[in-house]
């Protein structure tokens, strides 16, 4: 019988994906393109708090946006319709972006005429928190119909964000969304996390963020 | 979800590693995860078995050892252990804040393989 050897790997499983991220941060700080990476669950409002976003910023900084489907292009379509540039990946069944997809997405843009990029990453709040896409920031939408008990159930997706958006703000009377209980779970798990209350639908608390994105997307791109 | 392209990664780079260290067969391989992963452990083995047919890791078991989420408190800088299900009620054992940083419990890594 042959003797078992034991053969010592060491290896990350992500280290591949990592250091694909970390030279395309690289390359977007010499290109002078920030990028970000929303992400959310489906039908959290990820296309229109894009959208409402970009028409408050429109005049002062050019938007593209590269959009993850499992397999459709309605979300792009949307987004070409109101005359951003969009690139549709269609991610066939994978459940998440990572940064060499990314990179590859880029390509169909003219990053010349473009200061931000907005990943609109897989509607999913697992997989997506797992990978990183090479974006220098990380977003999420939390939308008031889907409770203030997520950063509970997907504790690693509150932890990778810089931001957090919580949308449909416009629904909270409505709802027994505890907005307080939801801003300590999430300060639990990430302290310096920032959260703007908003709704993309009725405009409400989106000029905040759009600031805040604007100031950061500026100060990024400045020379 | 994408325990697919997880195994995918494992089985590459094991072969990788068996290439050149005259290998006949792996027969385990012992990885540490991260107890923040959703990853099913039987699901991994299943896709595994899977992809891994007719490749020196044909039948080889995955051995995984879980890591535990450690968090650092941001107000005294202790770290401590935390169970995935215990963050609603999670304070700092030192001094009772409740603002953390996520020290482990991520970590998707290859430790060694088991080979004749």
């Amino acid at each position: 019988m042959d003797e078992v050897r034991l053969i010592e790997v060491k290896q990350d499983i992500h280290a591949d994906n990592e250091k694909a991220a970390e030279e395309l941060r690289r390359w977007l700080a010499e290109e002078k393109t920030f990028l970000i990476n929303l992400m959310s669950s489906p039908g959290a409002g990820k296309t229109s708090t894009i959208l409402s976003t970009i028409e408050r910023l429109k005049g002062s900084l050019r938007f593209g946006v590269l959009e993850a489907d499992i397999d459709s292009m309605v979300d792009a379509e949307k987004v070409a319709a109101k005359g951003i540039s969009a690139v549709q990946l269609r991610t066939g069944g994978f459940c998440h972006l990572d940064a060499a997809m990314v990179a590859r997405g880029l390509e169909g843009l003219d990053l010349d005429a473009l200061d931000v990029v907005i990943i609109e990453n897989v509607g999913n709040l697992v997989c997506p928190a797992e990978f990183d896409t090479g974006a220098i920031r990380n977003v999420m939408i939390l939308s008031v119909p889907e409770g203030d008990d997520k950063p509970l159930k997907y504790p690693l997706m509150f932890t990778v964000c810089d931001v957090l958006l919580v949308n449909k703000i416009d629904y909270l009377e409505l709802s027994d969304f505890d907005i307080e209980a939801m801003r300590q779970r999430v300060a639990k798990l990430n302290p310096g996390i920032r959260i703007f209350e908003i709704s993309a639908k009725t405009g409400e608390g989106v000029e905040d963020w759009a600031s805040w994105l604007g100031r950061e997307a500026k100060d990024f791109i400045k020379d | 979800m994408h325990e697919l392209q997880v195994t995918e990664r494992i089985l590459d780079i094991v072969l990788k590693h068996a290439a050149g260290h005259e290998v006949s067969k792996i027969v385990r391989i012992h990885l540490r995860v991260g107890e923040l992963s959703d990853l099913e452990d039987e699901w991994l083995q299943r896709y595994f078995d899977y992809l891994s047919r007719d490749t020196l890791a044909e039948n080889a078991e995955l051995a995984i050892e879980k890591v535990p989420i450690v968090v650092r408190c941001e107000s005294c800088a202790c770290s401590f252990e935390i169970q995935k299900d215990q963050f609603r009620e999670a304070v700092c054992p030192d001094c009772g804040e409740s603002g953390f940083r996520l020290v482990s419990g991520r970590e998707y890594f290859i430790k060694n393989i088991e080979v004749i």
